[in-house]
């Protein structure tokens, strides 16, 4: 499903002395449909980076990224949201919304996105939101002030409301209790029954002992 | 055309002046409602006494003319007569109050009762010839608006009035089109004079000095009063009978008859209410 | 994917400032492209000639039009440019005292798109007004209010209706929140995000806030001078810039 291939990537930032620094080099691996690669590695060694150049949030300018054998590098912009839109979950470490807007009309965006009609979605996104004990009463608030738990647990609904081929999750799981890191476990193996291939970066071990088939530690391509 | 300089100048325009006036008649009747800019000259009175209509006046008159002037559809205040007057003396052509006997009708603000026929004209006293301006200010914006026939605005004028006032309350100078085309202001008048523009034998023309505008709408042409579907023009009129001659189906003015503040219904055309009386 | 608005190598001049040099930018059905950069950076120039409201020096635009005929915008007659302004296309300005008849009601003002069109008939006109000004949040009970009264996101919201009631395909704004505060602005946009939505609209959206850009543009054009200086994936630009000029903006600002 997922091919990395040489991949490199360095930053240039431009307005500093000595802003140029590379951070990985001739990354290689592949993640299939129905399976869970982690990727591991110390801090700073680049697993959020490499996971952004998948998703098109970071420039990739060496390598390839095949997703169902194409070429993700080769895409325009418009062509790479849609790709976004119609194959790609991501789930990142922090929430990053418009301010003012429900959580439940969060939740139901990718799916209405899609066209679902209003009432399915409304009832995926509330089967989630219950699923990950998030209280109903704080559906129709806006995430920007709940908690760093129920921020995560928010994020988490939006990049699962819908069976995307590839799921990325960066530390889904790290700030949530035991109870609900159990939930998001079971959500994780249930994608991959479904056949969705998952990269995910997992700093619990327990977490990836369970719900991972294989692991790549980034520091193998870390360029210095 | 050898003495045509003799006929055409009389009438206080010098010829130059009358033909430029002419020309922009012409200009106008061909293109019924449209409004054709022309360089108004001072007048020996003020802008707001009817220059414009003076003016076209003027430029219409020949010596066997028989003018009628009225404001407000009365032969004898003193704007009427003073302009009657004028074209007694600069013109030497006779008058009439008699609108059967006039070639020539100077109006401010009615239309005669008397249904007007093919060999007379009628010229309209014009204070504000744009009827969008009241929406758009910008003269440039209204000149396209009118080349490219986007009479939308129009219809938002009179959207605003069912609002306000549960039905279409312009009562004067309501927007009608002329000839499936341009949307004209047929000045002041109440719009109980509406229908009477519609397939008129008479030609209709219209000066407006201080803006120095001419419109005209030539015999038998198509006048039609703008409207919504479920709020239909009406040419309303006072449900009154006036108290002088008995007439029911007449534009009637309403006027303070003794000190006590006593009112009474009359026909706002005096010389219509004078010939039903007899 | 269709494109729906392409236009090449787009030059303004004003004097000897190039207000626009040499841009080409397309645009595809259903996307929302944001236009970012400093103040005087030519970004109003460029929607301004896209919209036909300013006649570009260079270039060339074409559209596609409902019908799928693609019309070269700039040799299009004007009463054809005027008639897609109040029809398949919508510009919503900074300052909603340009986009309004401060002078007419809520209604007459949403209604004004539809009579243009020929809508005849007083009742419905009312009836559809009512279902946009309610859709854009404001209490129908305003309908008959002038505009005057209402407060800024209110106006904006009303130039919105007004914008939107027949169904425009192509949307032109320029800061439309602009002079907002930050929770009404927050409001507004969620509400237009919503609307292109709901109505499949295709968005140029020009805005010096990168948090606006963020949540409303798929994707990012950043200008300086007049000119183009990156362009991607709306969260690439921002979160991985490659241009000097793109990482100073981004740095020199709060994180959005
Ligand atoms: N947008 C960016 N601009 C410049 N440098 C960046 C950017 N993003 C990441 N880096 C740098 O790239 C390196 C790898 O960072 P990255 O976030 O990928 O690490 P990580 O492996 O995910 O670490 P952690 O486990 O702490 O999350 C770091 O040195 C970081 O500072
Ligand atoms: N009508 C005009 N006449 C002369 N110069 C103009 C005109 N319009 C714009 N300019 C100049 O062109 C340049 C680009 O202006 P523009 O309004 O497009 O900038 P902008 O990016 O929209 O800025 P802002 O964020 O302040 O709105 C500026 O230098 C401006 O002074
Ligand atoms: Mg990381
Ligand atoms: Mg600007
Ligand atoms: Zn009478």
């Amino acid at each position: 499903m997922l091919e990395v291939k040489n991949v490199a990537k360095s930053f240039n930032l431009k307005n500093l002395d000595k802003g140029k620094f590379s951070v990985i080099r001739d990354a290689c691996f592949n993640v299939n449909s129905g399976e869970c690669v982690a990727l591991i590695g110390n801090s700073g060694c680049g697993k959020s980076t490499l996971m952004r150049m998948i998703y098109g949030n970071y420039v990739c300018a060496e390598g390839q990224i095949y997703i169902d054998k194409e070429n993700i590098l080769d895409l325009k912009a418009i062509e790479m949201s849609i790709l976004r839109k119609q194959k790609m979950g991501y789930v990142s470490q922090f929430l990053r919304v418009l301010p003012r807007v429900s959580t439940i009309d969060l939740v139901m965006e990718p799916l209405l996105d899609q066209f679902e009609s209003r009432a399915r979605a409304k009832d995926i996104a509330e089967t989630l939101l219950s699923r990950l004990n998030l209280s109903s009463q704080l559906w129709h608030l806006s995430p920007l002030t709940f908690s760093g738990g129920e921020q995560q647990r928010v994020n988490i609904a939006i990049g699962f409301s819908k069976d995307y081929k590839l799921l990325l999750l960066d530390e889904p799981t790290a700030s949530l209790d035991r109870e609900n890191k159990k939930i998001v476990m079971d959500m994780i193996s249930e994608k991959k029954e479904k056949g969705s291939a998952i990269l995910g970066i997992f700093h619990d071990k327990e977490v990836r002992d369970k719900v991972c088939d294989r692991e790549i530690d980034v520091s193998n391509f870390s360029a210095s | 055309m050898s003495n045509s300089e003799e006929d055409f100048n009389f009438a206080y325009l010098d010829e130059q002046t009358k033909r430029m006036i002419r020309r922009a008649l012409i200009k106008a009747i061909c293109i019924p409602g449209y409004q054709v800019p022309f360089a108004s000259r001072e007048m020996p009175m003020p802008y707001g006494w009817g220059t414009g209509g003076v003016q076209v006046t003027a430029a219409c008159l020949q010596e066997t003319d028989v003018l009628k002037v009225i404001d407000q559809g009365s032969d004898d205040t003193t704007n009427a007569v003073s302009i009657r007057k004028f074209f007694e003396r600069v013109a030497g052509v006779k008058t009439t109050e008699n609108t059967g006997k006039a070639s020539v009708i100077q109006t401010r603000h009615r239309i005669p009762e008397q249904v007007l026929s093919e060999d007379q004209i009628l010229v309209y006293q014009v204070p504000i010839p744009e009827p969008l301006r009241f929406l758009e200010p910008r003269e440039t914006e209204t000149r396209v608006m009118h080349a490219l026939e986007e009479y939308g605005l129009m219809h938002v004028k009179l959207y605003e009035d069912i609002s306000i006032n549960g039905e279409i309350s312009t009562a004067y100078a309501y927007p009608v089109k002329v000839n499936d085309r341009y949307i004209m202001d047929p000045s002041p008048t109440p719009k109980f004079d509406n229908p009477k523009m519609n397939f008129c034998p008479a030609i209709q023309l219209f000066g407006a000095g201080r803006e120095q505008r001419i419109y005209a709408v030539p015999p038998y042409t198509k006048v039609i009063s703008l409207d919504f579907e479920d709020y239909p023009f009406e040419a309303s009129r006072a449900e009154k009978t006036c108290e002088i001659c008995g007439a029911t189906n007449t534009y009637l003015d309403e006027v303070v008859i003794d000190d006590k503040g006593t009112r009474m219904f009359s026909c706002s055309d005096s010389d219509y209410c004078n010939s039903q009386k007899s | 994917m269709e494109q729906i608005l392409k236009a090449k190598a787009i030059n303004k001049k004003f004097g000897d400032v190039y207000a626009c040099n040499n841009l080409s930018i397309e645009l595809y059905t259903g996307e929302v492209v944001g236009i970012v950069g400093e103040s005087g950076s030519g970004k109003s120039t460029l929607l301004n000639c896209l919209s036909g409201s300013l006649v570009p020096d260079g270039g060339n635009i074409t559209y596609l039009d409902r019908d799928n005929n693609w019309l070269d915008l700039l040799s299009l007659p004007e009463p054809r440019k005027r008639n897609l302004l109040r029809t398949e296309w919508a510009f919503v300005h900074q300052n909603p005292r340009d986009g309004l008849r401060m002078a007419v009601s809520a209604g007459g003002n949403i209604g004004e798109r539809l009579m243009a069109i020929g809508y005849r008939n007083y009742s419905q006109i009312r009836a559809e007004a009512t279902e946009w000004i309610e859709k854009v949040e404001i209490d129908a009970i305003r309908l008959d209010d002038k505009p005057s009264i209402f407060s800024g996101g209110m106006q904006q919201r009303l130039q919105i209706a007004k914008n939107l009631i027949t169904k425009p395909r192509l949307i032109f704004m320029d800061e439309p929140t602009g002079g907002l505060d930050v929770s009404v602005q927050a409001r507004l946009l969620d509400l237009i995000r919503s609307l292109v939505r709901e109505l499949g609209l295709s968005v140029i959206i020009v805005t010096h806030d990168l948090a606006v850009a963020r949540f409303m543009a798929n994707r990012l054009i950043v200008m300086k001078n007049g000119k183009i200086v990156e362009t991607g994936l709306t969260d690439q630009v921002l979160d991985d810039p490659q241009h000097s000029y793109t990482q100073l903006l981004v740095s020199s600002i709060l994180k959005v």
